[in-house]
């Protein structure tokens, strides 16, 4: 454990609500033991804003263990930070050198607007996701679980895909602001199990339309966003989608 | 002592297999083209209320459904790692639904009522294959059938887990069959907004006020019944391992409106959680209980032994569950082996900087079945490990200690899960229903499940079908009351302009809660923790600090909300805690125990569940109880000696 406490001069984008306008608001904090976890960090500095009677820098969070997707933060130009596999919520203060300069901005894309400060609106991901993202089952009688096996391989390529926690990384990294991985991720996951191939078609054309509507970027093979993406959500899944789209548009 | 007349459990009819066939019989249903007409109300999107507005939205009525987060999918629920329970019996190992419900009613220590937890276990296999369905990817064996693990101790491999992200891959799985009526209009998704106050209309739930989380606006909205899913109160402690955002104020408001709170003190506390760092820690991080299976606990033999824990000689080392429990050891229940960790630190035996932690040791196991085999079966939970205290556990041993987890305590419902308000329902965590004393591990997944796929979804309809529902909107002046005490409670809020922010308010509750009301109670503390909580709740309307704008994001106003309502229901644990003057399960009374410290249960006074009812503000509760009858499952002892 190291107890040495660092001194941070942070640079964090402020802007009060969707309305107004932002800009970056500098802040030198103390105090920080490497121990904190990066949201704690902020938390510390909050907590001295909010008793001097300032406005805390919003941000949003919950689950701080790394799979509510809800933290969102770009450090330092990198959405999550610069430890890979990680998000906001799990990077760790001992990351970082006592003295350091750290950038806080929102993730940023045109489908993602902000709300306050580093808080954005994701519910793009929503709406795609209601385009198709399931299988068409109601609640009731099913056959049995075992009636229907599956690879063990499929299986596991299957819940890699399903793995995506909806953060947005994909989106704030990619310079077209494209979600490609994420729906990618969500139409692999069905295709690959015997109960989503029946939809399957209309399932990766309805997604795809809808993804273009909310204002989501084309995909032009940068792979920033499998590079930023916390929970390893593959490129491949991009490919396996493209098929299942050109599948259902020249069948 | 005999039920009071205000808790009818309405248990069916019959012997404990027939009950919910007879339940569901006598039900009247609501005609498929009439169901349009009627409107539900569901707070929440965790696993239960996910798959009660789904459901419900299938059937045909209109769902109003709310949650804080900026989405459904992102509700507490996602955080299971472990897995659910079903008794599919898949590996031929002698599981049953009858054993199922055997183990739950005595893992429970005999503080659940028969008769719901027998209809959980029936319903359990259908989840299971329900989430197939929904292409839930669990994990599977080579033939590409499902896998099986034992959880928690348990005899028999009936659990189902999508690697650690079993509550991921299910809360998905409710979302999208969400997702999908959301696209059918079925459903009204309101994301960021916080439920302030539940509206009553001649004594039946017919709406809520919430409170826009991005612009501030308090909203209302009406309907022919409520559905509260809103999760546990774990956060009372301030640390523990729920979201941040889990609170208890959808049910402590209701509370206040006249559902009953039941068995308010049976709170789980964790074994195996990574200990506090320091002052500023904002939660804890659950590590597997599966790390017991071959990780070894102890602590130093010695007081205050502050060397490195490689440096400390074998026979300088307190292996203490085996020694206490030589036939269990390491895999003792939840609430035993928590609270054997505390009685190490209580002695000054603890370890880490802090002193509050005890050893898990892997050196054991690595020595006997190789690094290999370990990182196959760990390696995510020991990266975890690393990643958040920077030690490598495969060279030192892990510092573990308990933690808040799980609260089976909550609003109190009858086998229909409604709760003491006509056409108020109460799913999952937020109930008190089906865990008793100790929730087991893998249950709670399953317990939501059951309540929002199978279980409301019928109580509901027989509720809408048999109830005589006059027209009731916004407009009705209830509405306004009920928007008028949240809009004061606000504007007092922010006019303290006090000296203290609301965190430092919460941490001092959760201080008194965890020295007091935490892994081992009495008399002298209980009592003192209401005084003091009493006192903690005046400085709070008196001195908090809440700044910022109301009309705009407000995350201290969020948070200052909820801990109000924290407060008095920390009171209210505490005084529940006071009263039952036995131990069981979670809840252990200094006491009563018995000569090697063990819980002593009191079935004679206390075999039944205590429902608290709101008197008024600084007013004692009244204590009501349900009696509890086993006819089945015949009332033991338990023993892991
Ligand atoms: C780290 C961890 C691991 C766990 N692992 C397991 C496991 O392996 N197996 C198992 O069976 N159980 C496990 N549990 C327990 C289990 O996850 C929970 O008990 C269960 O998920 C609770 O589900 P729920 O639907 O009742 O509530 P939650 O999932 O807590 O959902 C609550 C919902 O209510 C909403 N809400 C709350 N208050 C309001 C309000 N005022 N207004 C509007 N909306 C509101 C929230 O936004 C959220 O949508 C674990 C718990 C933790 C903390
Ligand atoms: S807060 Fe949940 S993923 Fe970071």
């Amino acid at each position: 454990m190291n107890d040495k406490l660092m001194t941070l001069n942070l640079k964090i984008w402020r802007q009060k609500s969707a309305k107004h306008k932002g800009r970056m608001q500098d802040y030198k904090l103390s105090g920080v033991s490497p121990d904190m976890s990066f949201l704690e960090m902020v938390d510390l500095l909050n907590e001295q804003l909010v008793r001097q009677g300032d406005d805390p820098v919003a941000f949003d969070h919950d689950c701080r263990e790394g799979i509510c997707g809800m933290c969102s933060m770009m450090i330092n130009g990198e959405a999550h930070g610069p430890s890979a596999l990680t998000t906001t919520c799990q990077l760790h203060m001992r990351h970082f050198h006592d003295g350091d300069s750290i950038v806080i901005e929102p993730f940023r894309a045109k489908a993602f607007p902000v709300i306050k400060d580093l808080m954005v609106d994701r519910s793009a991901f929503d709406k795609v996701i209601q385009a198709g993202g399931f299988v068409s089952v109601n609640t009731g009688n099913p056959q049995d679980a075992n009636n229907i096996p599956i690879s063990k391989e499929n299986a596991d390529l299957a819940m890699d895909a399903a793995a995506c926690i909806g953060c947005g990384a994909c989106v704030a990294s990619c310079p077209n602001a494209s979600a490609m991985l994420f729906v990618s991720a969500k139409i692999s996951q069905l295709a690959l199990l015997p109960q989503g191939q029946v939809e399957a078609k209309a399932r990766a054309e309805s997604m795809v339309q809808k993804m273009d509507e909310v204002g989501f970027g084309n995909c032009s093979n940068h792979a920033e966003c499998e590079a930023s993406c916390p929970k390893g959500i593959d490129l491949s899944n991009i490919a396996r989608m493209n098929r299942e789209y050109f599948k259902a548009k020249f069948s | 002592m005999s039920t009071s007349s205000k808790l009818d459990s309405k248990i069916p009819e019959g012997p404990v297999q027939e009950k919910w066939d007879n339940a569901r019989f006598k039900y009247k249903l609501v005609n498929p083209a009439n169901r349009r007409k009627y409107t539900v109300i569901v707070v929440g999107t965790g696993l239960a209320g996910g798959a009660a507005a789904a459901t419900l939205a299938e059937l045909g009525y209109n769902v109003l459904s709310f949650c804080i987060q900026d989405s459904p999918r992102r509700a507490h629920s996602i955080a299971a790692q472990g897995g659910i329970n079903a008794a599919k019996n898949y590996p031929n190992d002698g599981d049953s639904i009858y054993r199922l419900f055997y183990d739950t009613v005595k893992g429970g220590d005999f503080r659940a009522r028969e008769a719901n937890v027998y209809r959980l276990a029936q319903v359990s296999n259908n989840i299971i294959d329900q989430c197939v369905a929904q292409g839930v990817p669990f994990a599977r064996e080579y033939g590409g059938y499902l896998d099986n693990r034992s959880f928690g101790g348990s005899q028999v491999s009936r659990t189902f887990y999508a690697r650690g992200q079993t509550g991921q891959q299910l809360l998905l799985g409710a979302y999208s069959a969400m997702m999908r009526q959301v696209g059918k209009g079925k459903i009204k998704m309101f994301t960021r907004r916080e439920m302030c106050e539940l509206v009553l209309v001649n004594g039946k739930a017919r709406g809520i006020v919430v409170r826009n989380l991005v612009n501030g606006e308090l909203e209302k909205y009406s309907a022919d019944a409520v559905v509260l899913a809103s999760g546990g109160y774990g956060n009372v402690f301030f640390l523990s391992t729920n979201a941040m955002t889990s609170n208890c104020t959808a049910a402590w408001k209701a509370y206040k409106k006249g559902a009953f709170f039941g068995n308010p003190c049976y709170t789980q506390i964790h074994p195996t959680c990574i200990p506090v760092h320091g002052a500023n820690q904002s939660k804890l991080t659950l590590m597997s209980e599966s790390l017991r299976n071959d990780g070894r606990v102890w602590a130093p033999k010695a007081k205050g032994d502050k060397r490195p824990a490689n440096e400390i000689p074998e026979e300088e080392r307190d292996y203490y569950l085996e020694r206490v429990y030589p036939s269990f050891g390491n895999l003792a229940p939840r609430d035993v082996s928590s609270r054997q960790a505390k009685f190490r630190v209580d002695e000054g035996r603890g370890v880490g900087a802090t002193g509050f932690a005890v050893n898990l040791d892997f050196r054991d196991a690595i020595k006997r079945d190789g690094k290999n085999v370990i990182e196959e079966k760990y390696g995510n939970l020991f990266e975890m490990y690393e990643r958040i205290t920077g030690e490598d556990p495969y060279k030192v041993p892990m510092r573990i200690y308990p933690a808040v987890h799980y609260t089976m305590g909550g609003l109190w419902v009858d086998y229909n899960l409604q709760s003491t308000i006509e056409g108020l329902f109460v799913l999952g965590e937020a109930n008190f229903s089906d865990h008793g004393a100790n929730r087991l591990g893998a249950s709670a997944l399953m317990q939501g499940l059951a309540d929002g796929y199978f279980i409301a979804p019928y109580t509901i309809s027989n509720y809408l079908a048999s109830t005589k529902l006059e027209k009731v909107d916004t407009e009705n002046p209830a509405f306004k009351e009920a928007l008028s005490a949240t809009q004061k409670q606000t504007d007092k809020l922010l006019s303290i302009k006090g000296t203290r922010t609301v965190d430092q308010f919460h941490k001092a509750l959760g201080h008194i809660m965890w020295e007091y009301v935490g892994m081992s109670r009495n008399e002298a503390g209980l009592k003192k923790a209401i005084k003091e909580i009493q006192q903690l709740r005046k400085e709070f309307w008196n001195d908090v600090n809440v700044p910022g704008d109301p009309n705009l994001v407000n995350t201290e106003l969020e948070k200052a909300n909820r801990v109000a309502d924290f407060m008095e229901l920390g009171e209210l644990m505490a005084r529940d805690a006071l009263e039952r003057e036995e131990s069981c399960g979670g809840h252990f009374r200094e006491e009563h125990q018995t000569d090697d410290n063990e819980a002593k249960r009191d079935d004679n006074k206390f075999c039944h569940v205590a429902a608290w009812e709101y008197t008024g503000d600084n007013k004692e509760p009244t204590r009501h109880v349900e009696e509890l009858k086993f006819e089945n499952v015949h009332l033991a002892q338990r023993s892991y000696k």
